[in-house]
Order: C-alpha cells, then sequence, then structure tokens
C-alpha cells in the first residue's frame, strides 16, 4: 500500500477530484497549505505599504491506494493537475503500513 | 457680555436686509429661521407651541439623526475594523461601539450644554446640564416645547440627538491613529476627556453664535473643522505620543478584511447624506443641495485616489478607492451647503489626491505610525475642505459678499484654532493618562492582539 500526497494549485483540485474518481479511486482528505517553491510569491500593496506574500497558497491532497493502483493514480494526479506553468505542484509517495476503517475495524486493503 | 451685546446688534442689524440663512457666520443651522418672522432671531432655547414647528423639517432630523447614528456603528467600526490584523478585529469594533455609549452620556451631563447653549466666545453655559429644561409639555390647550435656537423649526430633543451623533463618531474617528495598541481603559477615559474639552469647546466656537470663530465668519456647514481637523489632530498627536506598533516597517500588517472596509465606507457614504443634507437642519432647498455636493465630492475624490495609486503603483485598489471616498466625504463636508456642484468635484478630486499623498508619501515621511490614517485622511482632508470652502463658496448659495482672499484668511483662522487648541489639549491630556494610567497595552499583549489580552474573545 502506498499513501500518495500531492500539493497543487487550489483551483486544479476538483479535476483532480474527477479524475482519480474515474480510475476507481473513492477517498481523498484535503488541506488548504501554504508553501513556496520555484513559483514565487507575489506584493501586496495597502495605502503605499508593500508587503511580499512570500508563501503561495496550495491544496494538499493525501490519497491512501493499494500497490496495483499507484502508477494510475500519480498518472492521474500529474495529468489533471498540471497546466504547463511554474507552481503545478508536486506529487510525494510514502510506503504505507497499515489502514484501519474506524466503523467496521477493518484492516490493511479491505479498508482502503 | 459685552461681545454677546455687539453680536446680538450684528445680528439684528443683519436681519432686515437678507434672509436669516445667509447670515454672514450664521451656523448652517439658521437656514431653518423663520424668514417671516418679524421680531430678532432668538439667541438661546426657547419654549414654543408645537404647532409652530415644521412636521417636514422634524421628519428629515429625525431620519439624518438615525443615518448619523449609523455612520460610526456599524459604518465606521467596520471600516476600521477591516483595516486590522485579525488579532485586533474585536478591539477596533469595540472602540467605535464603546465611544458611542460614553458619548452618550457625556452629551447628556454636560456637552450639550457645553457645545449648543449661549456663553463665552470659547464655552457655551450650563443651563442644559442633563438636559434640564430641554422639554415637551403636553396640555388641553395644545402642546409646547423647547427649541433651540439654533433650529427652530424642530423639537429641542430631535436637535441634541442630531448634534449628539456628531459628537459620538468625532471621538470614534480618533481611534483610527492609535488602533492596535492602546488600552482600553486608556481609550476611554481619554476619549471623555476629549469629547468634553476639545470637542464641545470647538463646536462652540464655530457653530454657536456665541462663539468668537461663528463671529469671525467662519463657514464650516457640516463640521469640516470641528469634527474632521479636530479628529485628525487628537490622531495625530495620540499617535506621536503612543509611539509606532511593534514591528511596523519590519512585519507586515496586513489589512484581515476588506469586505468590511468596504461595506463600512459605504455605510459611511450613505450615513453622511444625513450629516451633511442634515445639517441643513431642514428639508429644503439647501438640504438637497448639499446633498448633491456630497455625492459629487465623493465620486470625485474616490477616483482621484484610484487613478493616482494606479499611475504609482500600477494597480488601482479596492481600500484605494474606499479611502478615497472617505477623504472626499470629509473634504466636502464644511463646503457641502455652500458650494456649486462644480466647485464640489474640484475639492473632492483635490482631496483624493493629496489625502493619497498624506496616507502613503506624508506618513513615512515624517515617520508616525497613524495606523488606519485618521490624520492622514480626516486631518489633512478636513483642511483641504476647509480651505478650500473659503475659494469655492458660492455668493448665490451663502449671501457672504467678502472677497477668495479675505475668505480664505477667515477659513485659515478656524483651521489653526482647532489645530493649536486641538493638539495642545489631547497632547496634555495623552500625556497625564500615561504617566498614571498608562497608555499602551504591555509588549506581551500586543503581540497576542487586543482581542484576546484585553476583552477575552476572538473570532474564528
Amino acid at each position: 500500500m502506498k499513501l500518495v500526497c500531492a500539493v497543487i494549485k487550489p483551483f486544479k483540485l476538483d479535476e483532480v477530484r474527477k479524475a482519480i474518481n474515474d480510475i476507481g479511486v473513492h477517498g481523498m482528505t484535503v488541506t488548504e497549505v501554504r508553501g513556496f517553491g520555484r513559483q514565487r510569491g507575489h506584493t501586496e500593496i495597502y495605502r503605499g505599504a508593500e508587503y511580499v506574500v512570500e508563501f503561495v497558497p496550495k491544496s494538499k491532497i493525501e490519497i491512501a491506494v493499494t500497490d496495483a493502483l499507484v502508477d494510475q493514480v500519480v498518472e492521474a494526479i500529474q495529468k489533471s493537475a498540471h497546466t504547463g506553468k511554474v507552481g503545478d505542484g508536486k506529487i510525494f509517495v510514502f510506503a504505507l503500513t497499515h489502514v484501519v476503517r474506524v466503523r467496521t475495524g477493518e484492516r490493511d486493503a479491505g479498508a482502503i | 457680555m459685552i461681545k454677546l451685546s455687539l453680536i446680538l446688534g450684528l445680528l439684528m442689524a443683519c436681519t432686515p436686509m437678507v434672509h436669516a440663512d445667509e447670515t454672514p457666520g450664521a451656523p448652517a443651522s439658521a437656514v431653518a429661521a423663520p424668514s417671516a418672522a418679524p421680531t430678532p432671531a432668538p439667541t438661546a432655547p426657547f419654549m414654543l407651541a408645537a404647532d409652530k414647528l415644521s412636521s417636514g423639517d422634524t421628519a428629515w432630523m429625525l431620519t439624518s439623526t438615525a443615518l448619523v447614528l449609523m455612520m460610526c456603528v456599524p459604518g465606521l467600526a467596520l471600516f476600521y475594523g477591516g483595516m486590522v490584523r485579525k488579532k485586533n478585529v474585536l478591539a477596533t469594533l469595540m472602540q467605535s461601539f464603546a465611544c458611542t455609549c460614553v458619548v452618550t452620556i457625556l452629551w447628556w451631563v454636560i456637552g450639550y450644554s457645553w457645545a449648543f447653549t449661549p456663553g463665552s466666545a470659547f464655552l457655551g453655559g450650563a443651563s442644559r446640564a442633563l438636559f434640564d429644561g430641554l422639554r415637551y409639555v403636553h396640555g388641553d390647550g395644545g402642546s409646547s416645547l423647547s427649541v433651540s435656537h439654533l433650529a427652530p423649526t424642530i423639537p429641542e430633543s430631535v436637535y441634541a440627538m442630531f448634534q449628539m451623533t456628531f459628537a459620538i463618531i468625532t471621538p470614534a474617528l480618533i481611534a483610527g491613529a492609535f488602533a492596535d495598541r492602546m488600552k482600553f481603559s486608556a481609550m476611554l477615559l481619554f476619549l471623555s476627556a476629549w469629547s468634553l474639552l476639545v470637542y464641545a469647546p470647538i463646536a462652540h466656537m464655530v457653530w454657536e453664535p456665541t462663539g468668537w470663530l461663528n463671529a469671525a465668519g467662519v463657514l464650516d456647514y457640516a463640521g469640516g473643522t470641528v469634527v474632521h481637523i479636530n479628529a485628525g489632530i487628537a490622531g495625530l498627536a495620540s499617535c506621536i505620543v503612543l509611539g509606532k506598533r511593534l514591528g511596523y516597517g519590519r512585519e507586515a500588517m496586513p489589512p484581515h478584511n476588506l469586505t468590511y472596509t468596504l461595506i463600512g465606507a459605504s455605510l459611511l457614504w450613505v450615513g453622511w447624506f444625513g450629516f451633511n443634507a442634515g445639517s441643513a437642519v431642514a428639508a429644503d432647498g439647501r438640504a438637497g443641495m448639499a446633498m448633491l455636493a456630497t455625492q459629487m465630492a465623493t465620486g470625485a475624490a474616490a477616483l482621484g485616489w484610484m487613478f493616482t495609486e494606479w499611475l504609482g503603483k500600477g494597480k488601482p485598489s479596492v481600500l484605494g478607492i474606499a479611502s478615497g471616498a472617505v477623504a472626499g466625504l470629509v473634504a466636502i463636508t464644511p463646503a457641502s451647503g455652500y458650494v456649486a456642484p462644480t466647485g464640489a468635484v474640484i475639492i473632492g478630486a483635490a482631496a483624493g489626491v493629496v489625502c493619497y499623498f498624506a496616507a502613503t508619501t506624508l506618513k513615512h515621511a515624517f515617520r508616525y505610525d497613524d495606523s488606519l490614517d485618521a490624520f492622514g485622511v480626516h486631518g489633512i482632508g478636513g483642511i483641504l475642505g476647509a480651505l478650500l470652502t473659503g475659494v469655492f463658496f458660492s455668493k448665490e448659495l451663502t449671501g457672504v459678499d467678502s472677497s477668495i482672499g479675505h475668505q480664505l484668511f477667515t477659513q485659515l483662522k478656524g483651521v489653526l484654532t482647532t489645530v493649536v487648541y486641538g493638539f495642545a489639549v489631547s497632547y496634555v491630556l495623552l500625556i497625564v493618562i500615561d504617566k498614571t494610567l498608562g497608555l499602551r497595552v504591555t509588549e506581551e499583549q500586543e503581540r497576542e492582539g487586543l482581542d484576546i489580552s484585553l476583552h477575552g474573545e476572538s473570532i474564528e
């Protein structure tokens, strides 16, 4: 099992959700986050006072998947979150050791 | 007393020549004096049969009063509240709301009497303390009530209440300069003392016929001097005495929610029709002209600020257009009943551009931390408006037949008196409070935010 974690542009969230839904993944967790990478921040000006906003708003998604689906999911995210401009984000894949479904107590593959 | 009889004589001498509302130096409120009255205009509050009132004027003044109260809460509260950081939003809203409540009581205690009853050249008398003598008597042979000599066609209760709303918003405006760092207790004490020792005397000097600036012929239609220069200069004094906010110039201090600010500015705009058109103290042609001038100046000023910022910084901002609108409202306040629409457009446009530079360049050049630009917008906008009133006043509207140079000099007298007196008394009050009660919150409280540290509450 793997945990796929991706940081993407917030307005791409719905497309990503649809893309992974289409390949049979039925669950993800979304967090609003801020961060910086190669995409630079922006400047805001309030009555002449300039503030550089270094951290850009992003959406972070986390999806637990079976090993069989990992490559498809990564590809689906990469394609659906893609705009071709700096700041499209990154995808991280982690090994996942245990999963428990709270309602039934099912474990691992059965709980995903 | 000599001065009083002098002014009385002057007033009587003027009466046969011109309509009462065209008396040089008469406050806007004299507009409503019945033109057919054969007796000289009254110089103190007096009793009148209720059927002698104008129901039209009374209806409009009841409405105006509510509109001006709306300017402070929620208008000003939201305008300021949106501009501060998230940790200080409630404290900022609280300042406007608490000021409203405190001044209400002080106005009843002595404020109204000191401002709007005859007295010396500098301060009114104490005859209306606790609203003593302010009456409405319902009798079998018809009702009678007291009316102010400044508003003889409406009940004195309505006039006192209308003026109360002006007394409420003026100290609340100062809060923009000291936002984010003053103790709540110190603020209550300062605004209370200021209301009685600065607002009431200046209002008396400018608007009550025994006041010396009124007698000198200063034109201040709705309070450019009394309200805006006065609040602005007190704001400057308070940010100088308090010092800068922690991290000012190094840390980012972006406004928390400009939606609030835009809603606040819009409520101020609408409420200002009560402020300016209401200052006619009548539902008449002058009120109409004042309303029109107010609208023209506000539009022009908002655009003036917006385009200046657009050219200088590359983008037209929401905070900019809202600030420009308020700057225009401020600048047209002393002029609104006295200038034609074209003059209003020029005054407004000038205010938008000048206040933009006051809030962005002047503040940084002199290194004072006027948090929300109370001085930059109200002080500078008020001074500009007061002076330009001396340039653009219409003879047709005012009946004042003096040269521009002469009127400008008169206006300057009003401006300087307010600036010097207002700054000096505010400064002393602040120093005294600082030495006794303490003016500023601790560093820890300021870092944590005033919402939690002063009020024990927070948003989200």
